[in-house]
């Protein structure tokens, strides 16, 4: 049962890898991205910012910077419970 | 442990405050300036690592309390950034409801005319230097806890 599922998971796995081969467009070449024009050409427009990775950050891609502070957070928990003051071993 | 030599000391007086000082200069500057909130609050958390590494650990872990860093800079960044996040919701969430136009603002010459992404860079420096401040004291007070009273040279310490 175990040799199955891995041989099942390996064909998947190699099949996908495949497929990832047959890639969309040439190499080094992203095509037609509207995304990277409108942010350039809006951020002083929507924001009045002149740093355009302040307005990224901050705002179009805020919930990002939210989970960065979420994890941040997370740690410190973690690190505090970890080397709270114990009892002496003796 | 022990602190480290009268040579380390000196110069941990002389340089200390200046990377304070221009760590607070990075996250103040941080919305306009390559550089920002977070990187800033790592430099002003390197502050609590000079004086901790150069005085040690007993002497510092007497003079700092570790609320100051836990409950008032850590937790005042994350909130004031989660309630500005929070105030845009009317139309939705992380939308930035004071900023006003480029035009105007060469007019007017506002403080701030970003919004809420200027107050949010600063408010993420807080955050972080609390934070790793935090880090740094908590894993050094750890330290003590495991290493015996007994040992009174450090191998790694110059006298």
């Amino acid at each position: 049962m175990k040799k199955m599922i891995f041989i099942l998971s390996a064909v998947i796995i190699g099949g996908l890898t495949c497929g990832l081969l047959d890639v969309p467009h040439p190499f080094g070449d992203p095509g037609v991205v509207p995304m990277d024009e409108h942010f350039l050409g809006q951020a002083l427009k929507d924001l009045s910012t002149e740093n355009v990775v302040t307005s990224i950050v901050f705002d179009y891609r805020g919930f990002d910077t939210i989970g960065e502070a979420a994890v941040l957070f997370t740690a410190i928990c973690s690190v505090t419970a970890l080397f709270r003051e114990g009892r002496k071993k003796s | 442990m022990k602190p480290l030599s009268l040579i380390v000391r000196t110069g941990c007086n002389l340089f200390a405050w200046f990377m304070l000082v221009f760590g607070v200069n990075v996250v103040v500057h941080g919305y306009a300036s390559p550089g920002g909130g977070f990187q800033g609050g790592a430099i002003v958390a390197t502050f609590i690592a000079f004086l901790l590494v150069s005085y040690g650990g007993e002497k510092i872990h007497s003079w700092v309390n570790e609320k100051i860093y836990d409950l008032i800079l850590e937790e005042t960044g994350l909130l004031l950034f989660i309630t500005l996040a929070f105030m845009g919701l009317p139309t939705s969430f992380f939308y930035n409801f004071f900023t006003i136009p480029w035009e105007a603002y060469q007019q007017t010459g506002r403080l701030f005319p970003q919004g809420t992404t200027a107050i949010m860079s600063i408010a993420v420096g807080i955050e972080v230097a609390g934070a790793l401040s935090m880090v740094i004291l908590s894993m050094f007070k750890g330290i003590r806890l495991v290493s015996d009273r007994q040992i009174e040279e450090e191998p790694g310490h110059d006298r």
